[in-house]
């Protein structure tokens, strides 16, 4: 379970509603990914900018959990740079590699835009936990009870998945059988865990009905997923900060929505 | 609460010639069972493994599937309605604690329940309060139910049953899991909440002594379909307690004896562990300064709580984890030509120097018969065909089989998947076996055969190291016992107790 536990945030963008956590990351990403300048990008990363500091994350925290995005655009701009689209001056070729003018243009607008896109989605989403999200799912976005819940419940079996994977591993070496065939081994070990978690899920699934679960999707909640006025805050910022990326790039002449 | 009536009164039972067959098989489960049980009744059932207990109580707590999952007949009900029309008014606790819990959060497990029955939001948390009191778990509503150990886990089952506030509480062997002290934690809090409640409960466990003062009337189904025996515990266990003890019930007048065994002297060092740490994670012990000998013809038993480390212990011990710190040494005798330390053995030849029986049995399972189970070993070891066959044969019979040889191993019954658990082990005649819980939620008959056949072994010369919460096992079978101790920091330590 310790996969899914939340940093516990409480100020800031920790009690917001999950449901307006997940749409404002929704509707950032997808308005960052129409395009491919870099001013559309930076613009993005410039208002994004308070709405991290707003988010109440120790600053340990907040590195530590958004490393990969720390990793990930260098090392996607590097890639482009030395083999991207080449275009205008030549500063370098070996082999394949082609660094020029455009090569390091479309490098430097990757960068900025996997930034503008990745640091707030980690922000808002490792502050949601899995049974408030569920909880917003339900009462909120007013999906399937039973959907939301069977899979909340699902994802507790994730811990024992790993312990279950574990045993089978030394089991194997215990029954003479780890010696040879490593792709084989693991494949019939992947199948046992899949039949080790069907069972596990039926007997989960059997413990829910037997408390009055799946009759029906009416249902109290014991748990009230409060969407007021900071919910539809967070989500208009997020709105504003997309609109008015696009609206400077496209002033700009900058944008080129992608494909075209 | 004017909206929601008050339920508290116990629930009536009837079955008249009730039966069901899965779908799947050609027998019936149970059949021809009449049953009058009034509200407020205290009953324990009890039969022989096979005879359809659970059958029973997941088809009152209306969990046993429709049509599609088998054939019914006769009538089941639960205050006069089916029992599916009675949802809410039962409550069902099962042998897993694993898989009983529902939520990540305490206090929300104890809910879910309540919300599916669709109870106001206040009166749910007022009942989560009182459940979790009455089962006696002192925890936060925001701890984490992952963290909990087993018998607080059930306890925590019990809860979540406890706030639907059911007029008839089942439970099906809700202690088997259990080691000795989450037994008389869920016991206890079974007893509190019964002497409050006017609710009808029936309960299903193989070891009678656990429920038998808090239960006013004894039923025992047959193998064969109907009631064998029906009247008070002293009663029905006067009459009947030798044949329910044949058939794997633990009826304390009647437990199982285990045989003597010769103790002879021992046959020379195996193993030796010298200021070994254990544990999971490189660099992270959980037990340490442990010593210990395993010699020949030597039975020993590793005890202690919950999480000390005894489980790790035994997988070091069996070469499967690498020590994390000090040494784990086979003597010549055992190491019989590879190096000495156990880790590093190739997978082949841990089969004839140390084999382990796992907690789990289906953990070790391979094979898609019982047969070709048994055979994973010795063809691992390049044994021939004849030896092969002749080895398996011999197994089949010993540990009664041979009837399944053809059977899939998960298809198999608790008590016949450890059989098959121990006897792949012994197929490549090991001579230090490990055994993690080789007991845990058997019956009184799995249980005297296991012992059996220990001794036998240890008797010719083999060292059998089995980690324990099962005392009567321990006296049973241990020359030498050795207990996990946690000590002031959060690292064990084992001592020898006797």
């Amino acid at each position: 379970m310790s996969v899914f536990e939340a940093p516990a945030v409480r100020a800031g963008v920790g009690s917001v509603n999950p449901v307006a956590k997940l749409a404002t990351a929704l509707i950032l990403s997808l308005a960052l990914i129409l395009s491919l300048d870099t001013v559309s990008a930076s613009v993005a990363l410039l208002l994004e900018i308070p709405l991290l500091l707003w988010a109440g994350l120790p600053l340990r925290t907040f590195f530590l959990r958004t490393l990969p995005v720390w990793i990930a655009a260098p090392g996607a701009a590097l890639t482009i740079a030395l083999y991207g689209q080449t275009s205008g001056d030549v500063y370098f070729r070996f082999l394949l590699i082609v660094v020029s003018d455009g090569s390091l243009e479309l490098a430097f607008a990757t960068f900025l835009r996997i930034l503008a896109v990745g640091l707030p989605a980690v922000v808002l989403f490792v502050t949601v936990d899995p049974t408030d999200l569920a909880d917003g799912l339900g009462q909120v976005v007013r999906l399937p009870s039973r959907f939301v819940l069977g899979a909340l419940a699902g994802l507790r079996l994730v811990g024992l998945f790993v312990a279950d994977w574990r045993s089978l591993e030394l089991a194997r070496r215990a029954r003479g059988v780890a010696d040879r065939g490593r792709v084989k081994r693991f494949a019939s070990q992947a199948f046992a865990l899949l039949v080790l978690s069907i069972r596990r899920g039926s007997k989960l699934a059997t413990a829910m009905e037997a408390r009055g679960f799946g009759a029906s999707n009416d249902r109290t909640w014991a748990r009230p997923s409060p969407f007021g006025v900071r919910e539809v805050l967070l989500m208009l910022t997020g709105a504003a900060i997309a609109g008015t990326a696009i609206t400077v790039a496209v002033l700009a002449g900058t944008w080129n929505f992608i494909g075209s | 609460m004017p909206s929601f009536p008050s339920r508290s009164g116990g629930a009536a039972v009837r079955a008249r010639g009730w039966g069901w067959r899965h779908a799947s098989r050609r027998a019936w489960s149970v059949s021809d069972l009449d049953l009058a049980i009034q509200p407020g009744e205290r009953v324990l059932l009890l039969g022989a493994s096979g005879a359809g207990k659970s059958t029973v109580l997941s088809a009152l707590a209306g969990v046993l599937g429709d049509a599609d999952e088998g054939e019914t007949r006769g009538e089941l009900t639960v205050d006069g309605s089916t029992p599916d029309a009675a949802r809410g008014r039962v409550g069902l606790l099962l042998q897993d604690p694993d898989s009983q819990v529902i939520l990540a959060r305490v206090g929300d497990d104890v809910a879910f329940g309540c919300e599916n029955l669709r109870v106001p939001r206040d009166e749910i948390w007022r009942r989560v309060t009182a459940s979790l009191d009455a089962v006696g778990l002192d925890v936060p509503l925001d701890a984490s139910t992952s963290d909990l150990s087993g018998g607080q886990k059930q306890r925590l089952a019990l809860a979540g049953v406890l706030a639907m506030r059911p007029g008839l509480l089942l439970l099906d062997e809700p202690t088997a899991n259990l080691d000795p002290d989450g037994v008389r934690e869920v016991r206890d809090a079974v007893a509190r909440v019964l002497a409050h409640s006017e609710a009808t409960l029936i309960v299903v466990e193989h070891r009678v002594d656990v429920w038998r003062d808090l239960v006013d009337r004894v039923v025992v189904l047959a193998p064969r379909g109907g009631v064998l025996a029906d009247g008070t515990p002293n009663d029905v266990l006067g009459r009947q307690g030798a044949a329910l003890a044949d058939s794997g019930v633990w009826v304390t007048e009647h437990a199982p004896v285990a045989p003597r065994r010769e103790r002879g002297a021992e046959r020379g060092g195996l193993l030796r562990a010298a200021d070994l740490a254990v544990g999971r994670a490189a660099g992270r012990a959980i037990a340490s300064g442990i010593a210990l000998d395993v010699a020949a013809g030597t039975a020993t038993a590793i005890t202690g709580p919950n999480g000390a480390g005894k489980s790790t212990l035994g997988l070091t011990l069996a070469g499967l984890l690498p020590p994390v710190s000090g040494s784990l040494t086979a003597t010549p005798l055992l190491a019989d030509g590879v190096r000495t330390s156990p880790i590093r053995w190739r997978s082949r030849d841990l089969l004839t120097r140390i084999g382990t029986v796992f907690q789990d049995p289906e953990h070790q399972f391979l094979a898609s018969t019982v047969r070709s189970e048994l055979e994973v070993g010795p063809r691992a070891l390049g044994l021939s065909s004849a030896e092969m066959t002749a080895r398996v044969d011999e197994l089949l019979a010993r540990l009664r089989l041979d009837a399944l040889a053809d059977a899939n191993p998960f298809t198999l019954s608790g008590g016949e998947k450890r059989r098959l658990s121990v006897a792949t082990v012994l197929a490549t005649r090991p001579r230090v076996l490990v055994l993690d819980e080789p007991t845990f939620g058997q019956d009184a008959r799995t249980w005297r055969e296991l012992v059996q056949l220990l001794s036998a072994l240890v008797t010719d010369g083999s060292a059998v190291v089995s980690i324990t919460h099962d005392e009567h096992f321990v006296r049973a079978l241990a020359d030498r016992e050795f207990r996990m101790m946690r000590g002031s920091g959060a690292v064990a330590r084992l001592e020898e107790v006797r």
